[in-house]
């Protein structure tokens, strides 16, 4: 039993100590945000790594959330005559949560982890101390344009996936449902307001923060080998999946 | 220039009191003053149960080469990382001109950075940046200068290193000679006060190596550079050294002149020297009867 608590006290501990470092490195970022016209030609190729290249699967996971949602909908619709409605429903779950929520999930795996194997591989091959020695900040030289790209480029993808997904949805609905692509758009347009979408913009672009932030944390924080590189991704990306989860909690009961 | 003058010296120039690389010696920036003395105090690291630097004091005059040699794991480059910040001690202070450095902030000690400068003893480049660019990275983050006249350092110093049109060339492709020599055209680059080399002669050819040793020799006697020599390379270290400081479970053990050093009668530091000669001298033999 004193076991099972010495462990679970350490464990709380480790998570406790890393959310402070991880604010102050946020605090830190933000600082350094002030030289963002300064680094622009670090902040353009990451902008494009994080969002052009992110479209390609970003865009089969949209159209397939969005197929599956008209086709789970749809059938207990169907049951009741209302499959008309299917436009709102899937616009509004692709807007407010889906699309955000998948995204950041899909860029938490996909950019987060890259941003840890890279960091870390530069911490454990001393390039990081390189760095310092050369007085160059490593949270101005890596995380402040990390940070800004995911912050910027998330709620871009995040437009892209929702349009994608509304769309996906329409072809399952006037395909299994008989609903027509008018009806179905004429519905999302009745639903759909701009603070709905807004909404969803703000809290993607949190989601890149947390990913940002979290993937830099982990690789500034790597120590070792190549081995501790892996196992820092592995928890930088289990770390960025809970805080999502839990952010998108607490967001979406503050601002429902 | 942040109080420090800049003038071109040509290789013509040189008397004979300063070494040079023939050759390859194009132009360096010179420091006007140089009046940089570290002084480390009660110094103690630990990282977990394993106690590196066990209440170090070690003295590090402005101006002069000081060689730290000791066995793998003595804290050799722990030290160096120390006194470049780069690590926070458990306690002891470093002053570097008087001012205790384990008390200032990272923003702080990036300002106090900016006269110093360090060759990694596995390079540590930038894997995603060519040579060119890490060798001018530093200049480049720190926006006083043209990208033109960026370029014109990193080829002049590339050129000290024998590395002339490597500028395009990436990390990846050259050898770990070839890294290390990139790591001390980045570390010069800088124009720095203080150099600290980490092993800056291991996995290096000997003619190479021995080229590395005279770019050590004249930096300190041109631009009168504090330097800070970690290194295993006996024949390095009393070549270069004006003081050596042997390191032994994470104490200076004795210091000395590298003369006071080749006679010193303490038993750790005469086994370290003899150890290396014997294996030299049992090189030599070898490859002697090989020959025959």
């Amino acid at each position: 039993m004193r076991t099972i608590l010495i462990y679970l006290g350490h464990r709380l501990l480790t998570f406790s100590e890393n959310i402070g470092q991880m604010l102050r490195l946020l605090v830190e970022t933000i600082y350094w945000c002030k030289q963002t016209f300064r680094n622009l030609d670090k902040i353009f190729p990451l902008m494009r790594r994080i969002g052009a290249d992110s479209l390609p699967i970003a865009s089969f996971t949209a159209i397939f959330i969005g197929m599956v949602l008209a086709l789970q909908t749809g059938y207990t619709l169907e049951k009741f005559g209302m499959e008309a409605s299917l436009g709102s429903i899937v616009s509004v779950a692709m807007c407010r949560e889906l699309g955000p929520v998948l995204t950041g999930l899909l860029l938490a795996g996909r950019i987060g982890a890259g941003i840890t194997a890279e960091i870390g591989t530069m911490s454990v091959s001393e390039e990081v101390d390189a760095l310092k020695s050369l007085g160059i900040n490593p949270v101005r030289y890596l995380s402040m344009p990390r940070f800004l790209a995911c912050v910027f480029m998330l709620p871009v993808l995040v437009i892209y996936a929702d349009v994608v997904g509304i769309f996906g949805g329409g072809v399952v609905s006037s395909t299994y449902f008989d609903v027509s692509f008018s009806i179905y758009f004429d519905k999302m347009a009745e639903s759909l307001d701009f603070m709905e979408i807004f909404k969803g913009l703000v809290k993607s672009s949190m989601f890149g923060a947390i990913i940002s932030i979290v993937g830099c944390h982990h690789g500034l924080k790597t120590t070792g080998g190549p081995g501790e590189v892996g196992t820092a991704t592995t928890n930088s990306v289990v770390f960025s999946f809970v805080t999502i989860y839990i952010f998108d909690y607490f967001f979406t009961r503050l601002w429902l | 220039m942040n109080g420090r003058q800049r003038t071109l010296c040509l290789s013509g120039s040189n008397d004979n009191k300063h070494r040079c690389l023939p050759g390859i010696f194009g132009f360096v920036y010179m420091n006007k003053s140089n009046n940089v003395e570290i002084e480390i105090l009660n110094l103690n690291k630990s990282f977990r149960d394993n106690h590196i630097l066990k209440n170090l004091n070690l003295k590090i005059p402005s101006g002069k080469t000081t060689v730290i040699m000791g066995g793998s794991g003595a804290g050799k480059t722990v030290l160096l990382k120390h006194i470049m910040g780069l690590l926070k001690p458990d306690s002891g202070k470093i002053l570097i001109k008087g001012e205790d450095i384990t008390a200032k902030t990272e923003r702080e000690l990036d300002k106090l950075r900016s006269s110093f400068a360090m060759v990694f003893q596995f390079a540590a480049l930038l894997n995603s940046l060519t040579v060119g660019q890490n060798v001018g990275l530093g200049l480049k983050e720190r926006g006083e200068l043209t990208q033109k006249e960026i370029n014109k350092i990193v080829d002049e110093k590339l050129r000290l290193v024998g590395l002339d049109g490597k500028q395009h060339v990436m990390p990846g492709e050259l050898s770990g000679g070839m890294k290390k020599r990139v790591g001390v055209a980045r570390a010069l680059a800088m124009n720095p006060e203080v150099i600290l080399y980490d092993e800056p002669t291991a996995g290096l050819d000997p003619f190479m190596a021995g080229n590395v040793d005279e770019l050590i020799l004249d930096l300190k006697n041109r631009l009168k550079m504090t330097s800070i020599v970690v290194t295993h390379d006996m024949n390095s270290a009393f070549y270069v050294g004006d003081r050596i400081c042997m390191l032994h479970e994470g104490r200076v053990i004795e210091e000395g002149t590298p003369e006071e050093i080749q006679n010193s009668t303490n038993h750790i530091t005469r086994q370290f020297i003899t150890r290396h000669s014997v294996q030299n001298t049992a090189r030599v033999s070898d490859s002697g009867s090989g020959g025959k």
